[in-house]
């Protein structure tokens, strides 16, 4: 078994280190070039940045007129009030469900669209559609779909026995995973043809091999292809996770963070105070996300990437 | 799963290929059961949400009023778009969404092509951090708040300048990445004829790099206006209130008082709203399926 682990396709050259005939002269590729990008991305990205930790220290409102440091005084209220911890608790969480609800929904239509049929064919691009939608829209239609006189408990009670109606979106406990279900199925599509473009570079020989040695399907499965997707996994977890734990419009459209701020989003927290006037406090939870997005992310990725190379 | 990949019988010796796939013999069951779960998926993960869309788009509003997944007793789509388009100011909307969307895609490819062909080009220790801090915003969130702050100062904001100006700076990040990658698998022959030739760096680049970059230019402009023509956060931050696009509409059609219930209309917005996007996928479906999972599966 260990033998046919081993990646079929060779395509660990490093493209960063292509052969040059000759040193390249300084002026042939100029600085200069380099002015323009820099300074967009200074004003509107690094610098934006900066001022949030400057601006989460003040009392800056839509109420003064002047604005003045305040020390950690924001982030005492929001700690205070529970705001910080709870929504800081919510955005893992669903970030979390997101990235495992999305992937698990993704790699099962790769799998069941993995054949090149013609249904299958037209089923990878129907499944492609949500992910071109606006997340708004979405959020609006499953707001619909969602109510407790809505179609999915009309289609439940068709199936059930008795009437069911459960109010999908106004539960404090499992609303969250709800409203996850919904940003799973929306990006679903596009971790299914990341998930097939894995299974394409597994070669087949490999897999008439393992068959032939009476591998089962699940064997085949669990020993061969998904350890050779491993970097399928990487992207898809890691873009889950960041996609996610910015997230705002599907929640913002089905439950504004309610019911009782169960699913408020950092985000959703951020617009909600933006809009109150309260700045500072919503530089500071923008603050709060930057930060717990750098410690997060960068681990993430760094153990995803290494679980490829062990593989 | 196990209708999907049901083992061939041990006993028989591998055919010839038998399509793109390779030499997959699924039995009986997965032949047959297969497209059945298939479609099946698409009939109830998207036919669903679809349909609903879709009907109520088209009901009178008394039907309305408890979305439902019920078919309309008189079809009025056609009257509901009418509606929407008028009241949603759907035609502004239309011509914001482009008028901030084209400069930004644009904007970012050119100067973010420019700066990644330096990056790719010459590595120096310097510069490599420069890289680092380049791409750094593909992962990072942009502040959102400060930047409405800092918009305000430069007297840009609500204006589609500052808009733009904000999606420059968090698309510059992937286009760089994706750029630079790219430029490093262009072998360094074809401009050094050139500057034989004498041109300098700009014609160099404009004519002999730019060109070459058709491809992932192709890609992250997909990627770009994608995030950019359905963004409405940062929109409803920076131009909310002051300048229409389709996705800060349709929040407003859907949260004002105005129009609480009136699902027929918010449907009818997502329908025509998502034409656009629609077509185009259709038009472009390939390149863009292989836009979007290009590189992400090395």
């Amino acid at each position: 078994m260990t033998t046919i682990l081993e990646r079929p396709t060779a395509t660990e050259a490093d493209p960063g280190h292509t052969p040059r005939r000759r040193p390249a002269s300084r002026s042939d590729h100029p600085l200069w070039f380099l002015v323009p990008a820099l300074a967009l991305l200074g004003v509107f990205f690094i610098a934006p940045t900066v001022f949030n930790f400057v601006y989460a220290f003040t009392d800056w409102s839509s109420f003064k007129t002047e604005i003045s440091f305040v020390g950690l005084e924001n982030f005492r209220d929001l700690l205070g009030n529970g705001s910080l911890i709870s929504d800081l608790r919510i955005t893992v969480i669903y970030a979390a469900l997101v990235a495992v609800f999305q992937n698990l929904f993704g790699l099962l239509l790769a799998l069941l669209l993995e054949r090149d049929t013609r249904v299958n064919r037209f089923a990878r691009v129907a499944f492609f559609v949500p992910v071109i939608m606006s997340a708004l829209a979405v959020g609006y239609v499953f707001q619909a779909l969602l109510k407790p006189d809505g179609g999915l408990n009309a289609m439940l009670s068709f199936v059930l026995p008795g009437e069911v109606s459960v109010a999908w979106l106004g539960s404090t406990t499992w609303t969250v995973v709800v409203v996850a279900l919904v940003h799973a199925w929306k990006w679903m599509g596009l971790s299914m043809l990341i998930y097939l473009a894995g299974l394409k570079t597994i070669s087949e020989d490999v897999l008439e091999a393992a068959r032939l040695d009476g591998a089962s399907s699940w064997q085949v499965f669990r020993q061969i292809k998904f350890p050779l997707l491993a970097p399928a996994v990487t992207f898809n977890v890691a873009t889950a996770l960041l996609g996610s734990m910015n997230g705002f419009d599907i929640v913002q459209a089905t439950t504004e963070g309610g019911p009782g701020g169960s699913t408020e989003l950092l985000n959703i927290f951020i617009f909600r105070t933006f809009g109150q006037g309260l700045f500072a406090q919503a530089t500071t939870m923008s603050l709060t996300l930057f930060l717990v997005v750098a410690v997060l992310a960068f681990p993430v990725i760094y153990l995803l990437r290494r679980r490829e190379r062990v593989l | 799963m196990s209708a999907v990949s049901l083992p061939p019988s041990p006993g028989r010796a591998p055919a010839a290929p038998a399509g793109p796939t390779g030499p997959r013999r699924p039995g009986p069951l997965a032949r047959f059961g297969q497209p059945v779960v298939a479609l099946g998926a698409v009939a109830l993960l998207l036919g669903v949400p679809f349909w609903l869309i879709l009907a109520t788009a088209s009901k009178p509003h008394a039907e309305a009023l408890d979305p439902d997944l019920s078919a309309p007793s008189r079809w009025q789509l056609g009257e509901n778009v009418a509606t929407v388009v008028q009241d949603g100011h759907m035609v502004s909307a239309f011509l914001g969404s482009l008028l901030v969307m084209v400069p930004s895609v644009l904007v970012v490819l050119v100067l973010g092509s420019m700066a990644s062909w330096v990056l790719a080009r010459r590595a120096t220790r310097p510069l490599a951090v420069v890289y680092a801090l380049c791409i750094s915003g593909i992962v990072l969130p942009p502040a959102v708040v400060t930047i409405v702050l800092l918009l305000r100062q430069l007297g840009l904001a609500g204006t589609a300048v500052g808009m733009i100006g904000v999606y420059c700076g968090m698309y510059l990040s992937t286009v760089i990445f994706f750029v630079t990658g790219f430029v490093r698998t262009i072998p360094t022959e074809l401009e050094e004829a050139a500057r034989v030739d004498g041109a300098g760096p700009v014609r160099v680049f404009f004519q002999i790099v730019f060109p070459l970059l058709r491809p992932v230019l192709a890609t992250a402009t997909i990627l770009i206006c994608l995030y950019i023509w359905n963004d409405v956060f940062y929109a409803l931050f920076v131009i909310g209130g002051r300048i229409d696009t389709l996705p800060l509409n349709l929040y407003q059609v859907a949260s004002s008082g105005l129009y609480l219930q009136n699902w027929e209309l918010i449907f009818a917005y997502i329908v025509v709203m998502s034409l656009p996007l629609l077509v185009v996928f259709a038009l472009a479906q390939r390149r863009i399926i292989s836009g979007v999972t290009g590189g992400a599966v090395k």
